[in-house]
């Protein structure tokens, strides 16, 4: 066996903490190794040209490239590999970047510690076997879970692609938050004129199947061939027949249900359509709130209902579909008013949230777009923001920036002084972050031409005296205390994940920060790629952002999608478990075990019952591995004699 | 090639690729300084780690032994940590059988955001099995022994 070893320095990140030179001599002296040298940068043309020659010129049969994170350059070293006709299985990687290098201080150890995991790969790449992969049918349909504007731009960029597109949305209507908007930032455009169209394309795209009120029950299967379960939730409508006359909704004497899609800015009806432009534009009923279901009698909306479609006893239905894809767009929470109770979140009425009084600014919200205060209807003159209200707070959990309040403040400050020419309004802030293209001139206008007063600082306390909300802080330029007193006191609540983003995340084998974001596959070259492969992310379900960049993701998931449809076939993964059918001796341990149901029974030709692998099915997590008690069914690439070797590299010395 | 005598002692990390090697490598990133000792072994799921090769590197010469795969609930595979999680308690419990202090072996969840949670992983457990020192088995003192 003829192993050649490549030691990068990548610049200075490993050769300047690690002896490379060093590590090459060491490696020459290791049992198998017929060659090894240093590179500068072993990644880039030059440096993948000189792993091909040596490949050829000293006859190697194994490669280890010591360098970065295999989860980095794994792939492109492979092929670089395979193009001289080596199996890419021939290849080993050691980690002496982030794994050493960047971490250890001490030349010396770093050194050695580089050495030793060469060795590692070393002995890893001679027990190596070569693996081929087989080629599977891909269905070329995509779910979309989430219907906000990144959903919407990544279910219509595949649709007019000529994708089938599965749109799974949660809410009676597809828009999310931005529906909920009234102007954008940094146009102060009309939110739903540019978003409404959009909606109705999507609910009128011979390609896109909506599902809304609906939610993902259950996932199954791998990139290429998923098998979706969908929850149809009851709306108590049959929406074949509704017709958004509204009837129903003008009668039903239940008038203090929550309204979600204003955020309890104004009481709803029991049964509700929940703003004039919705996608379905179908009612449904909150059973929660519904006479008919809480005292048993009512049936008020039946009656009214001109075409009959009320049923009070319509169930849950599941459906299924099944696509070759997923992109996950489901967007983000709010922090609750009452958990800040610092700033009066949630005890008194005229300290709300920027969402609600998006929706009072909102020509078609619950105020027609008159702003007045909750506690009284009057129209307030003095309006305090308050930005970062949660944000970057380490004592409740949210260190990171919510990104784009500082620029709805802005949005909001000027709205008001356009509704209200001789109101006054004031801005608590921390830093003003306004990074954006056009961004920083928008936030200028409203101090410059609007007279929105910035005042850097926190606010300590708010509290009420008479009819006005006293607002108290520190102006740290001016090193003084301040005290306003306000009329209506809006807080920039901190941006969180959903409340369901980690089951779904769970459904969907993707990984959570630990606030709940869902994580790319690389922050800066993957950024809509998850660990799982077809599955991808776009949208504020990854991390706050505006609608630009989410409308960006959107585009860039579909993309990412119609790339991987583009080809009829996809190639499996060859590191998956194989029974050897003289070992096996049929305790079914593995098949109870398999979290994919990946493993089945077989019969032999002499009557045996054995264990099988379904190819397409198996992940390759290798825990049937680690459960067979005669080591019959081994995972590929990583069998039982691969990881002892590392072992025994590391050990046995 | 034998370790630095006297400054380094042999221990294995078993990481699980989706999750600890990520975050592994994103204290890399983030150049969070680590003690040196630490040798990693990447697997696909933290299931893979059959008890027998913590064993197995303890009796050959290891000082300690670091599983981490991803968090419960978090798993690549979904169930995959959970196997771990019982087969590795079991072998826990085990070792003093064998003659092993079990505070040689750990095991615990990092996920690929965790860095700064990795370096403290690393810097405790490296920390803990230079308290014990080096591993013979022989002299080991275990409740069982
Ligand atoms: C007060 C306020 C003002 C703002 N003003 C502006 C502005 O002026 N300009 C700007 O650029 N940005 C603004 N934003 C930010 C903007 O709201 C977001 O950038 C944008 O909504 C993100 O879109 P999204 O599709 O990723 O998420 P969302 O809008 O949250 O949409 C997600 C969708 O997914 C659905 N969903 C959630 N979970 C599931 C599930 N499990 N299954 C199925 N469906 C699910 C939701 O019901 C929702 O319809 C503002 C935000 C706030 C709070
Ligand atoms: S656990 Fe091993 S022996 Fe038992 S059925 Fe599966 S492969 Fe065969
Ligand atoms: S490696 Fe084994 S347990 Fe894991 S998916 Fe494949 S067959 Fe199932």
């Amino acid at each position: 066996m003829r192993v050649g070893v490549f030691i990068c320095h990548c610049g200075n990140n490993i050769a300047g903490t690690v002896e490379v030179a060093k590590v090459a001599e060491a490696a020459r002296m290791m049992p198998g190794v017929a060659f090894a040298t240093t590179y500068m940068y072993t990644c880039s043309e030059p440096g993948q040209e000189e792993i091909k020659e040596a490949i050829k010129r000293e006859k190697l049969d194994r490669v280890v490239v010591a360098a970065c994170s295999p989860r980095m350059h794994e792939v492109t070293f492979r092929r670089t590999v395979e193009k001289t006709g080596l199996n890419r299985y021939f290849f080993e990687m050691a980690n002496i970047r982030e794994h050493c290098s960047w971490i250890g201080e001490d030349k010396e150890l770093n050194t050695n510690k580089a050495i030793e995991a060469i060795k590692l790969a070393v002995e890893k790449a001679k027990q190596n076997k070569p693996l081929f992969p087989a080629k599977f049918k891909i269905n070329k349909r995509v779910l979309v879970i989430g219907g906000g504007v990144a959903g919407m731009q990544a279910a219509l960029d595949c649709a007019d692609g000529g994708l089938d597109v599965v749109l799974v949305e949660k809410s009676p209507s597809v828009g999310g938050m931005m529906a909920r908007l009234d102007k954008t930032f940094p146009t102060v455009d009309c939110s739903i004129c540019i978003l409404g169209p959009k909606m109705v394309d999507v609910s009128q795209h011979e390609k896109i199947n909506l599902y809304a009120y609906s939610e993902i029950e259950e996932i199954k299967g791998y990139v290429g061939n998923y098998q979706i379960k969908i929850r149809k939730k009851a709306t108590y409508v049959d929406w074949s027949k509704c017709t958004g006359c509204g009837a129903c909704i003008e009668k039903c004497p239940s008038r203090n249900a929550f309204d979600y899609f204003n955020f309890g800015v104004a009481p709803a009806r029991a049964i509700n359509i929940p703003f004039p432009q919705a996608i379905p534009k179908k009612a449904k009923i909150d059973a929660q709130f519904c006479r008919q279901f809480i005292k048993g009698k009512c049936g008020v909306c039946a009656k009214f209902c001109p075409v009959g479609a009320i049923n009070y006893e319509m169930k849950d239905e599941i459906v299924t579909e099944d696509v070759g894809a997923i992109i996950v767009a489901s967007g983000y929470g709010l922090i609750d008013l009452d958990k800040l109770p610092e700033y009066g979140g949630g005890r008194y009425p005229d300290v709300i949230s920027g969402i609600q009084y998006e929706r009072i600014l909102n020509a078609s919200g619950p105020t027609s777009g008159h702003i007045e205060r909750p506690s009284d209807h009057a129209e307030p003159k003095t309006i305090v923001f308050v930005s970062c209200a949660g944000s970057r707070d380490k004592s409740i959990g949210i260190p990171y920036c919510s990104n784009f309040c500082c620029m709805y403040i802005a949005k909001q400050a000027i709205l008001t002084k356009d509704h209200i020419p001789d109101s006054r309004s004031y801005v608590f802030y921390m830093d003003i972050r306004s990074p954006g293209k056009g961004y920083d001139e928008f936030t200028r206008r409203a101090q410059e031409e609007y007279g929105v007063q910035y005042i850097r600082g926190r606010v300590s306390r708010i509290y009420p005296k008479g009819k006005k909300m006293i607002v108290k802080g520190a102006d740290t330029l001016l090193g003084t205390q301040v005290e306003i007193e306000a009329d209506l006191v809006v807080l920039a609540t901190a941006v969180t994940a959903t409340t369901d983003a980690r089951t779904l995340a769970e459904k969907l084998h993707i990984s959570y920060d630990p606030h709940g974001f869902y994580v790319e596959s690389h922050p800066k070259l993957r950024p809509v790629e998850t660990n799982t492969s077809g599955v991808f992310l776009a949208g504020a379900c990854q991390g706050p952002k505006d609608i630009p960049a989410s409308v960006g993701q959107g585009s860039a998931a579909a993309a990412k999608v119609l790339s991987i449809f583009s080809k009829d076939t996809l190639e499996s993964d060859p590191q998956i478990a194989r029974v050897n059918t003289n070992i096996c001796v049929g305790c079914r341990k593995c098949i109870g075990t398999c979290p994919f149901g990946a493993i089945e029974e077989q019969q032999l030709r002499d009557g045996r019952i054995i264990a099988n692998v379904i190819e397409t099915v198996c992940a390759g997590c290798g825990i049937c591995n680690s459960t067979c008690p005669c080591g019959a069914i081994q995972l590929q690439h990583f069998t039982d004699n691969q990881l002892l070797a590392e072992v025994n590299a590391l050990c046995l010395t | 090639m034998s370790y630095l005598a006297g400054k380094e002692l042999r221990i294995v990390g078993f990481l699980c690729n989706w999750c600890s090697y990520g975050g592994a490598d994103t204290a890399g990133v983030g150049r969070f300084k680590q003690p040196t000792d630490l040798r990693i072994i990447r697997v696909p799921c933290s299931g893979r780690v059959n008890p027998l090769f913590v064993v197995k590197a303890l009796l050959n010469g290891a000082d300690g032994v670091l599983v981490s795969g991803c968090h419960p609930r978090d798993c690549h595979y979904s169930d995959g940590n959970f196997y771990a999680r019982r087969r590795l308690e079991m072998l826990k419990r085990l070792l003093p059988f064998l003659g092993i202090d079990e505070r040689r072996f750990h095991y615990t969840w990092v996920s690929a955001s965790e860095g700064a949670r990795w370096k403290n992983v690393v810097t405790d457990f490296t920390k803990a099995i230079h308290e014990l020192g080096p591993f013979h088995q022989k002299e080991e003192k275990t409740e069982c022994s």
